[in-house]
Order: structure tokens, then sequence, then C-alpha cells
């Protein structure tokens, strides 16, 4: 009881000091806007390419949006100090991570819901299957924001932070088949797709909007769940490492 | 030691190292309940790596600590409940208000909405920040900061409260706002373990103090043990016109069991195992040519005792101090 006073505690103040701050509303919304805009021109295939750009926007907003707000919002609480008084905290450590960690990925649902919103005009809806899209965007938020989280405790400054993201964001982008098919990129590349948790959300995504997935769900869910499960116990591991030295 | 004999801080063969480096050294010590403990020494002693191994920021790499009883290694959350911590720096949240921050900290610790509101409200007013509660922290001076620091420290009522450094580079008025209320806290029961770099405020402060130097405590007594130490030493300051270096070796010529030092150009201290008999002196500096304008006895202070005990001046800590705060250490 007293640790989820904490837990909801840490989230509304998050909320309240850095999601809610108008500049990260507008970046929440005119980030999935100019990425939504930027493919659908790119494209050319006017509005019947909208259902095909759909999971790609979605995803990257999902991932921009989760890894830079946590990476940058962690590492500025830690070189300021105020990190320490939630480790004094007496709670799990557990609980005070996903409490840290709650705030991203409830924005990183929030900024995928925009393309949705935005899409909602200009496609038909019937033929998605919510049951399969709403849980991948819950755990593409959930593993993108633990990379954030096991990023933020890499790196001691803000710029590195950003830099260190960039570094997973841009390779998992143009290797997870949002964009290219997986089948398409050179034989020796695609194993790296496959360890990428991105790959099995992408998958998931198209299967909800376009067409069946490649793999079966269960198994894109399973795997997804099991990245975030390691990207969190990794976190904890160097946070307990590097931080309580 | 403790007022009724418990024991709140327990630390038994307490060892760190960095490397090659070892900052502390297996050291010893206990805190009785109620009281107000220092620890004193110099910058890179082993302070801050020990005060971080208490409160469970860091790992020893040998040792025990029982705090209230609990043995930290194996149960650190359930010490954590029973400690407040004060921090060298005013951690707190810029973009929140003092009144957000102290509810926020009493949440940490499990507070019940309804008690985290009214307890902030309570320090706000005890702080004399009731003002100010409504502003951000951001905002706040820094002795308001460090107040406000302190007072998040206690919102739980923690009997156990650790200070880091809680008067460090804050003004005159402030600092002794706050050593009033450190002494209040402590008047309250509340057992006190702090670190200091100001001598004289540990001096004023504290039942018990320990010295650390290089890991290692030098010397662990009560306030009134350690000033008898030096009871056995003698010294007098003469004020005189002009010549004090030329005095002392003349001084030094004729009074062999005395320990002259000339105090910038106009003064002369005299320090000897023995009573000082002050006529001969004052016959011989005027004889040298010295106008003699006052005599005065010196009393013996901790910083005296700290000088003995660790061979470092005081003014050496300060200026450690400041220079480490100046490039942004703690």
């Amino acid at each position: 009881m007293k640790a989820w006073i904490a837990f909801w505690s840490i989230l509304a103040k998050d909320f309240r000091a850095y999601y809610l701050k108008p500049p990260n509303i507008s970046w929440g919304i005119i980030f999935p806007l100019a990425w939504t805009g930027m493919f659908f021109i790119r494209s050319g295939a006017g509005l019947d390419s909208v259902p095909a750009l759909l999971p790609g926007v979605i995803a990257v907003s999902i991932l921009f949006g989760t890894t830079s707000l946590l990476s940058v919002t962690v590492t500025f609480e830690k070189k300021g100090r105020s990190f320490e008084r939630l480790l004094l905290a007496p709670i799990p450590l557990e609980v005070l991570m996903l409490a840290k960690t709650a705030g991203a990925i409830l924005f990183g649902v929030a900024n995928a819901f925009v393309p949705v919103a935005m899409a909602a005009f200009l496609m038909d809806f019937s033929g998605v299957n919510w049951a399969a899209l709403i849980p991948a965007i819950v755990l593409i938020a959930v593993s993108s924001t633990f990379l954030g989280l096991f990023i933020a405790i890499s790196v001691s400054e803000v710029f590195e932070a950003q830099t260190f993201s960039n570094f997973f964001r841009f390779p998992m982008l143009f290797l997870c088949g949002l964009f290219f098919p997986i089948a398409q990129l050179p034989a020796w590349l695609r194993p790296l797709s496959y360890v990428l948790p991105l790959t099995y959300g992408a998958d998931v995504l198209h299967g909800a909007i376009l067409r069946p997935p490649h793999l079966p769900l269960v198994l894109d869910f399973g795997l997804l769940a099991a990245f975030c499960a390691a990207l969190f116990a990794l976190s904890l591991r160097n946070i307990r490492r590097k931080w309580i030295t | 030691m403790s007022v009724d004999g418990k024991t709140a801080i327990e630390v038994r063969g307490l060892a760190k190292r960095f490397g090659d480096v070892e900052a502390v050294a297996g050291i010893d010590f206990e805190v009785g309940e109620g009281e107000l403990f220092g620890f004193l020494g110099p910058n890179g002693a082993g302070k801050s790596t020990t005060i971080n191994i208490l409160i469970g920021l860091a790992r020893s790499n040998a040792g025990t600590i029982r705090i209230g009883g609990i043995d930290c290694s194996a149960n650190p959350k359930a010490a954590q409940h029973l400690m407040g911590v004060v921090p060298d720096e005013s951690n707190l949240y810029p973009e929140l208000t003092g009144f957000e921050n102290l509810c926020f900290c009493g949440a940490l610790y499990g507070m019940a909405k309804g008690n985290r509101t009214a307890r902030a409200r309570e320090l706000l007013d005890r702080f004399g920040l009731a003002e100010a509660g409504g502003r951000k922290f951001g905002g706040y001076s820094k002795g308001m900061k460090r107040k406000l620091t302190i007072a998040a420290g206690i919102i739980h009522s923690p009997p156990i409260l650790f200070m880091d450094e809680p008067t460090t580079g804050i003004d005159v008025a402030s600092a002794r706002q706050i050593r009033q209320l450190i002494a209040e806290l402590n008047r309250g029961g509340t057992t006190i373990f702090l670190t200091t770099h100001y001598i004289e405020e540990a001096e004023r402060l504290c039942q018990r103090i320990a010295f650390i130097v290089k890991g290692r405590i030098v010397r662990t007594d009560t306030v009134q043990d350690l000033m008898r130490r030096t009871d056995g030493r003698h010294a007098v300051l003469f004020a005189v016109n002009k010549g004090a270096a030329r005095l002392c070796e003349s001084i030094a010529a004729q009074f062999p069991g005395l320990q002259c030092h000339a105090v910038a150009d106009a003064a002369v201290r005299i320090e000897s195992r023995e009573p000082i008999r002050i006529g001969p002196l004052v016959r011989s500096m005027e004889d040298s040519g010295a106008e003699v304008t006052e005599a005065r006895k010196l009393q013996p202070s901790l910083e005296d005792v700290f000088v003995e005990i660790t061979g470092i001046e005081a003014g050496v800590m300060k200026q450690e101090r400041e220079k480490a705060r100046m490039g942004g250490g703690a």
C-alpha cells in the first residue's frame, strides 16, 4: 500500500513536471503529424497509401516519444541529484523504476493515437483488428521506454542520452520491417532484424491494420514481452551496479 | 554516549575501496539514540563515502551497519524508513513549489495525503517558509533552499537524521537559523549524524565527535573530553606595536621552554606545557623595544584539538570546501 502511494506520487509528479508541459504536448502532436505528412507526400500514392504508412508512423511516434523523454528526464534528475531522493525512498527499486517509466509509457501510448486519430479521417478502420493493435501499441511503448531507461543509465549528460538514443533508434526503424520488408534486406542484415523488439511490434501493427502478420501473434507478443522484461531487468542491474556503487 | 543507553547507529569494520584507493579503512563507531554526533574531516577523508554507505547510496566492501537495530545489508529498505537525509546539495525539484516538494517527499515514505499535507504546512510554518510555500523551489534563495531541504528530510518524522554539510555555502543569518533548527530537532529526540567542515559548528552543536582522516577514525570523544585534551597546554596572545617575528627570535633565545609564533607583524602567540608567567615576557619584549598593548590568555578550542589530532589546519578545510563548491564538486 505504502509503495503504491509513492508509485502514484512519482507518476503524478513526472506528468506535472515533464509530460504535461506545453513543449512536450506540442512535440507529442507535431512530431507524429510531421512524420505522417512526410511519408504521405513521399509515397505519392494518394489516400490508398495511408493504411500502409500508419503502422510505421505509429511505431516512430512511440519510439521517439518514449526514448527521448525518458532518457532526458532520468539523466536530468540524475545530474541534478534529485534522483537520489527516489533511491533513498523505502520502496523496492522495481516499484520505483516502474513508477519512473510509467509516465513515458503513457506518453508513448498517447503519441501513438495521434496518427491513428488523423488517419481516422483518411481511411476505413472497419477492418482494423483493435484487439491486436492496442496491446501492440502498449507493448511497443513499454519496450521503447525500457530501452530509453537502459540508455539513460548508460550516460551522464542529457546530450549524450539523445546521441546514444539515435544509435539505437535509426537502425531499429530501418531494420524492423516497417518501411522495408525484412525479406528485401540483404541476407547478412536479416538476423539483426530479429534481435530488435520493434520487429515484432511492427509485425503485429501490420497484421492489425494491413495484412496478416508474418509470425503468429502469440509469438510476436511473447517476444515483445520478453524484450520488455529483459530490458527492465538489465536496467535495474545497471542501476544497482552504476548508481549504488 | 546515548541519552538512554540505546544505539541508533552501529558501524563495525566498515571498509570501502575505489580501485587502489582505500576510501574507508575499517572504521567502527556507534551513535546513541537522541545523540547529535559530528563526523569531521578534510576533503577526501571518507566522510561522504561513509554517509553514502550508511544511507544506502553506496555499498561497502566489508563491515556491518545497523540502523535502529536493523541490519542494513539484509534489509536496507526497512532501515531507510527510519532515516531522513539532508544531502550536501539542495536537491529538491525546481519546478515544484515548496509545498509540493514536501508533499512529494512525504509520499515517497508512504504518508497518506491528509497526513503529508498537514505535516508540510506545519514544517513550512516552523521553518519560516509559510509565505514561500506556494512559490517554485527553483526561485528560492540558497538559505531558503537549505531550510526546505532539511524540512524534506524530516517530513516523515524520522528518528534518525543524516545531515551532510547543512550550512555550507549559505549566508550567516540562514546558517544561524539552521543551527538553531538542528539543535531543536535534537532536543526533540531526533538522533542526528552531522558531517561538517565548520569545526566551530560541530563544537557548538555536537555532543560527540569523530575525526576521520584518510579513511580512518583517528579519535572519537565527547566535545568536553576532546577539549580536556588541550587543558595541559597554555597559550597567551600578546598584541605588540611592531616586529613580532624579531620578538619571537629573542623570546626563543631567552625562554627555551616556550614556543613562540608571530601572528602577522603585530601579535605574538606563546605556548607552553607549563603555566606562562606574563611579567618576564612583557619586560623582555619592552627591553627589545616593543610596546605591549595587550596580553590575553587563549582558551583551547575544538579547532586546536582538530589541528593537534589531524595535523591539518582548520582553515585549510574551509578553503577546500569552498574550492570544491566553486568547482561544482560536493
